[in-house]
């Protein structure tokens, strides 16, 4: 994959499939310390010590349609080839955080990509009463965007797929991220 | 800049097609979004067909995502359920190719023999 939005897409599909109600993506870059930070926060089935212990080899899947699953070891790879670390936690019945750490200067680091694109997919795809929560900070500079603001103003009457709201979504997310980006101090 | 009070001038606006397209038994526009989908380009895809599907305003007719169905060499994978007609799936489908499929099957009943799995090999 050569985007970081994509890995973020691809993982977050494990959140939905674990069944969680409300999956957080959080996206710290410090220029300072040249470190970017991506955590990803749900409330699904989680995993015993077993599963945990496997879940990076790709020939551990839950599926049963088929003997791979390849999104972890992927991204595991990633953070290690940028210098960084890769760290997942889980309890059953309570959910799993990823936490994704990469040196931001390293020319091997794919770029975040459309990361509204992704928020959009996800939404279009499983707007049935989950959440989405999106942290993207660039040193002081924070934006955050939650479905469930959105779907408190628009009521129970208009779904979040609607494709007017999905479009108002994808600009929203845009422009908060580009002023995150350039409204350095 | 988008504000968050632009939501209730959607919400006003969209109301009525909400409740058509709830009403209504549709299509349903199917994009596979397991690792092997999304590497090969299957995000683009299902926000063009999200595109395609408000810019025509199509009320009948949602997009919704499914998982790995084990045929990962023909990844983007978009299937299309119309109502009383067969499933027709579409294999390494690319943003451009959304607009005819859309046009052609989705609208006009006549799917895209050309883009579909019959005509992969």
């Amino acid at each position: 994959m050569n985007e970081l939005s994509l890995y973020i897409l691809d993982l977050v599909q494990n959140s939905i499939r674990a069944g969680a109600r409300l999956v957080q993506v959080i996206i710290k870059l410090d220029t300072q310390k040249d470190l970017l930070v991506i955590e990803i926060i749900d409330d699904g089935c989680g995993m015993d010590e077993e599963l945990l212990k496997r879940v990076t080899s790709p020939f551990t899947t839950t599926r049963t349609t088929r003997k791979v699953g390849l999104g972890l070891p992927m991204i595991k790879q990633q953070c290690e080839m940028t210098g960084g670390e890769f760290d997942i936690q889980s309890t059953p019945g309570e959910g799993t955080s990823l936490r994704l750490s990469f040196t931001a200067s390293h020319m091997d680091l794919p770029p975040m990509g459309d990361l509204s694109g992704t928020m959009v997919s996800l939404i279009t795809a499983a707007s049935d009463g989950i959440d989405y929560v999106l942290i993207y900070s660039r040193d002081e500079n924070e934006f955050e965007f939650d479905t469930r603001q959105i779907r408190e103003t628009l009521g129970s009457d208009v779904p979040l797929s609607t494709p007017e709201v999905l479009s108002w979504i994808g600009d929203y997310i845009n422009e908060g991220i580009d002023e995150a980006n350039t409204n350095q101090p | 800049m988008k504000s968050i009070a632009d939501l209730e001038k959607i919400r006003q606006a969209t109301l009525s097609k909400v409740n058509l397209r709830r009403e209504s038994e549709g299509t349903r526009i199917v994009v596979g979004m397991a690792t092997c989908g999304i590497a090969a380009g299957a995000r683009p895809v299902m926000n063009a067909f999200v595109d395609e599907v408000a810019k025509r305003n199509l009320m009948d007719v949602t997009v919704a995502q499914t998982g790995c169905i084990g045929m990962c060499r023909y990844e983007p994978i978009v299937e299309i359920l119309a109502p009383g007609k067969e499933k027709v799936t579409y294999v390494h489908v690319k943003p451009e190719m959304v607009p005819r499929i859309v046009n052609d099957h989705v609208v006009n009943g006549n799917p895209v023999v050309e883009y579909t799995i019959s005509n992969a090999e």
